[in-house]
C-alpha cells in the first residue's frame, strides 16, 4: 500500500458566531475570532491505494487536482465561508468543522482508492486533521 | 478521529554528556554534541490533541487554554534557557530530544485535560525530528 498527499490552497474569510448568542456571549467565548478575518489555507489530501500494475500510480494526480479544484477551490477561493456555503450559515466555520465538511464532501471522491487523512493548515500555527481509524 | 495540531516555537541550549561518564567517553558517544559549554537549537514543537467536538462551537478543544498551558509548562521554562543546568530532570539525564519529548509529554499529559494529548512532535533542526505517542 502506498500513500500519496496532494496539497492546495485557497484564500477565505470567516468569522466565529453563533447567532442566538448575544454579543458578548460570542465575544467571550470566540475572541476576536467574531471579527470577520481570513487565512491563507493549505488542505493536504492523502490517499491510499496499490498502484496500477501498468500505470504504476494510485491515481491520476490530475484528477485529484481537477476533484480538488471543483469541490474545493472553486467554492472556497476567496469566498466568505459563513455565507458562501450553505453548511456554514448553521455552523461555525472552525478549522475543526471545516476539516469535518471536507471529509463528507471528499470521502467518495476518489475511487480506487482509500481516504487516509485530510489535513488542513489554517496558517503555519495551527492545524485540524481528519485521519482514518485504520492506517494506510 | 479528528485533532487538532498547534505549532510553538523555543530557542534552548543543551549538551549531550552523560554527568556520570568522563570526556573522553562522552566525545566518543556523543560527538561534538558534547562539546563543553553547549550548543542550540530553534526547537518546532507540534503538540496534536484530541477531545469531542463541541456542537455548537465547533472546537475540540480550547486553543486559548491550551496556549496558556503550553506556555506556562513548557516554553517559558524551555526558552532561552541551558536545559542541562535549568531542568531538574536534565541535571542527571542527558537532554536529547528524545528526552525532551518525554519531558513534554509529562508536563502537558494531564495539564490539558480535558483535551486529550495524542503526540508530540519535536524538530531540533529542519533535518532531524523526534515524535512520541505516549507509549
Amino acid at each position: 500500500m502506498i500513500a500519496i498527499t496532494k496539497a492546495i490552497r485557497f484564500c477565505a474569510s470567516h468569522r466565529y458566531w453563533c447567532p442566538e448568542w448575544s454579543e458578548e456571549e460570542n465575544r467571550a467565548r470566540f475572541g476576536k475570532c467574531v471579527n470577520i478575518h481570513g487565512h491563507n489555507y493549505r488542505l493536504e489530501v492523502t490517499l491510499c491505494g496499490e498502484p496500477d500494475p501498468v500505470t504504476g500510480m494510485i491515481i491520476d494526480l490530475k484528477q485529484v487536482k481537477n476533484t480538488l479544484c471543483d469541490e474545493v477551490i472553486e467554492r472556497f477561493d476567496h469566498q466568505y465561508l459563513n455565507e458562501a456555503i450553505p453548511h456554514f450559515r448553521q455552523h461555525v466555520p472552525t478549522t475543526e468543522n471545516l476539516v469535518a465538511y471536507l471529509h463528507e464532501q471528499l470521502r467518495d471522491a476518489f475511487p480506487g482508492t482509500r481516504l487516509s487523512r485530510i489535513r488542513l493548515w489554517e496558517d503555519i500555527d495551527l492545524y485540524a486533521e481528519w485521519e482514518a481509524d485504520e492506517p494506510c | 478521529m479528528l485533532s487538532i495540531t498547534r505549532r510553538y516555537t523555543f530557542a534552548a541550549a543543551h549538551q549531550l554528556a552523560h554527568p556520570d561518564w568522563d570526556p573522553g567517553r562522552n566525545a566518543a558517544v556523543y560527538g561534538r554534541c558534547a562539546n563543553p559549554h553547549g550548543h542550540g537549537h530553534n526547537y518546532l514543537l507540534f503538540v496534536t490533541v484530541t477531545g469531542e467536538r463541541d456542537a455548537r462551537t465547533g472546537m475540540l478543544v480550547d486553543l486559548a487554554a491550551m496556549d496558556r498551558v503550553v506556555g506556562e509548562r513548557v516554553l517559558s521554562r524551555l526558552d532561552h534557557r541551558f536545559l542541562n543546568l535549568e531542568i531538574g530532570r536534565f541535571r542527571t539525564t542527558v537532554p536529547t530530544s528524545e528526552a525532551l519529548c518525554h519531558f513534554v509529554w509529562d508536563e502537558l499529559c494531564v495539564a490539558l485535560a480535558p483535551a486529550r494529548l495524542v503526540r508530540i512532535l519535536l524538530y531540533e533542526t529542519e533535518n532531524n525530528c523526534f515524535e512520541y505517542r505516549g507509549d
